[in-house]
């Protein structure tokens, strides 16, 4: 099989061109952001580095950590480093406590991001020719627009047909001849099992190859998709921070990692305890430095993703470094169906319910393919009624307004006081039952 | 002419009421009736007991979540039509039930009907107009 690459030049050069073209984008990038905005210019300045110190690669270990804090307590706009007027788009995640990260595009960072999009699906061995199923979430959510522009850049035409109404789904699928498919893994087997009710034969459609991310999966579960779809399964990674889709991304030549366009993004793996950079190979928090981003660049942010960098070369010919698997997270951030939930926000919620007493408990499982989320909240004297249906309402009124802040549709399970496990004095918040 | 009732949160699991009556027996508490109400995920025990107090307190001592409402409990003779009679007032009256149970005192000869209603006081006065023996908490006790 001959390797397709979007950007062949810059995808295999040898490590010493790519590294000095790491460097030059770092200093101009740190320079750029410590004239520009003052958050990181305090930052900087408290840590006693100026942007003249940065003499190579490894002075970026001197800089400064960005963190989701900070994001938030500059919320909306206050980190980018362009004004407004060049801000052509805006997304964004759901915060902790209501208020979500922002993240903006300039012209050219949309450029950008298309391009690495259109490298990821190169690596999945998508053409111009193909006909792309983007089941990602059109909206505030990077996954749908970020593949969609991903898609017209390589010339491949799009369908972008975003999540739910699986039957339908599988109608286009079969009438427009969907070649590849774009979806959350566990979105990819609910398809599947949907085909097997209505008796469509994957054998039967023209897909090839599924481009999966947004959300932790399992080997295992790439072999069900796979089996399932009839397809060959492929990982991508990528966060709203950063870009979005397309920070790294699997080919079809390994199933051991995925490739960090480096060019763009510079990875670094830390401990997540001391922030000491650790050395080659070894597993860690991901931290990344976007090299080109215009709007809404960040030094050194840590993802809070568990992984680690495989540096040995891959059959492909990428001389770019691999990621692994993210294999967990440094923090309680839960993924449910693809939407990131913290436990924060769900008791945030709680909160705002009166008479409920901050006693509850998050219990996530994989029922079949999707994820299902059960919050259970100890029924206190003042929550407490003897008629049914105000007990009914009280559940209710919870599953509404966590839906409307999360977004995710939850269970929610009256239980008596003093029934939800505390270890340690601390009630255990989370039981996560998922084997990923 | 209102009798307290206690209501206790049961999570569906087995074996909690046998703890709840246990609790009671244990204390001395004697359960003149009781009714429950159950969806797919949670009941509620609802109870009428000699010392209503007493249930209250070593319930809650046990870790359960005791509620007291007031409910109506109303005499009629233990013979067929006796609870269609009392439910025609309520019709007629255009009152909502909120729930209901009943139970047949120690002599067999009437049955005490125990009725939660949205509009206790307008109830109340409908079924006094009726004719019908509203009955107090002492005088349930004492059945």
């Amino acid at each position: 099989m001959t390797t397709l690459y979007w950007e062949e030049e810059i995808e295999t050069l040898p490590r010493v061109g790519l590294e000095s073209i790491q460097l030059t984008r770092l200093k101009h990038l740190v320079a750029r952001v410590y004239a520009t905005v003052a958050p990181y210019r305090a930052k900087m300045d408290a840590a006693g580095v100026k942007p003249a110190d940065i003499q190579s690669l490894a002075d970026l270990q001197r800089l400064p950590f960005t963190v989701k804090d900070d994001l938030r307590d500059n919320y909306p706009f206050g980190l980018f480093t362009v004004p407004m007027e060049q801000v052509v788009r805006v997304h964004a995640s759901s915060g902790t406590t209501g208020k979500p990260t922002v993240v903006g595009y300039t012209k050219k960072d949309i450029k950008t991001w298309s391009g690495v999009m259109a490298r990821a699906l190169t690596c999945a061995g998508a053409t111009s020719r193909d006909m792309v199923h983007n089941a990602y979430g059109y909206g505030l959510f990077t996954g749908g627009l970020g593949a969609h522009y991903g898609v017209e850049r390589l010339g491949a035409t799009v369908i972008p047909v975003s999540g739910g109404n699986t039957k339908r789904q599988i109608t286009i699928m079969q009438d427009f001849g969907s070649t590849v498919l774009l979806a959350t893994p566990s979105y990819a087997l609910n398809l599947a099992d949907a085909m097997a009710e209505l008796g469509v034969d994957p054998k039967s459609l023209a897909l090839r190859v599924g481009i999966f991310g947004a959300e932790p999966w399992s080997e295992n579960m790439r072999d069900e998709v796979e089996r399932k779809l009839n397809i060959k399964a492929v990982d991508i990674y990528g966060l709203s921070e950063v870009i979005g889709p397309g920070v790294a991304m699997q080919c079809l030549e390994t199933d051991r990692g995925m490739h960090i366009f480096e060019d763009h993004f510079l990875p670094e793996i830390i401990d997540p305890d001391t922030g000491e950079v650790l050395p080659p190979g070894e597993q860690g928090e991901l931290v990344f430095t976007t090299l080109t981003k215009e709007a809404f660049p960040l030094i050194r942010y840590r993802t809070k993703d568990i992984s680690r960098l495989i540096h040995e070369k891959c059959a492909c010919g990428r001389t770019m470094v691999r990621m692994e698997k993210i294999t967990g997270r440094t923090d309680d951030m839960l993924i449910i169906r693809g939407v990131n939930v913290f436990p924060s926000q769900v008791e945030h919620v709680l909160m705002g319910v009166e008479g409920v007493e901050p006693h509850y408990q998050i219990v996530v499982n994989r029922e079949g393919n999707m994820d299902t989320m059960a919050v259970k909240v100890e029924v206190s004297e003042a929550l407490f009624s003897d008629e049914v249906k105000n007990l009914e309402k009280l559940t209710r009124k919870i599953q509404a307004d966590i839906k409307d802040l999360l977004g995710v549709t939850c269970k929610v399970q009256l239980v008596e006081p003093r029934t939800i496990q505390r270890s340690e004095g601390k009630a255990q918040r989370v039981v996560d039952n998922r084997k990923i | 002419m209102r009798v307290e009732q206690i209501a206790v949160f049961l999570e569906n699991k087995s074996g909690r009421l046998a703890e709840i009556t246990a609790t009671l027996a244990d204390n001395g508490v004697n359960i003149r009736a009781l009714s429950v109400a159950d969806t797919a995920d949670f009941g509620i025990l609802r109870l009428i007991v000699d010392d209503v107090e007493k249930a209250k307190k070593v319930l809650k001592a046990n870790g359960f979540t005791v509620g007291v409402t007031n409910v109506i409990a109303v005499e009629v003779a233990d013979r067929s039509g006796g609870l269609a009679k009392v439910l025609k007032t309520i019709e007629k009256a255009g009152l909502n039930i909120e729930y209901m149970y009943a139970f047949v005192n120690r002599s067999g000869e009437n049955a005490v009907l125990i009725f939660r209603f949205e509009e206790m006081d307008r109830a109340i006065a409908a079924l006094q107009q009726d004719g019908f023996t509203i009955l107090s908490g002492a005088q349930i006790c004492a059945l």
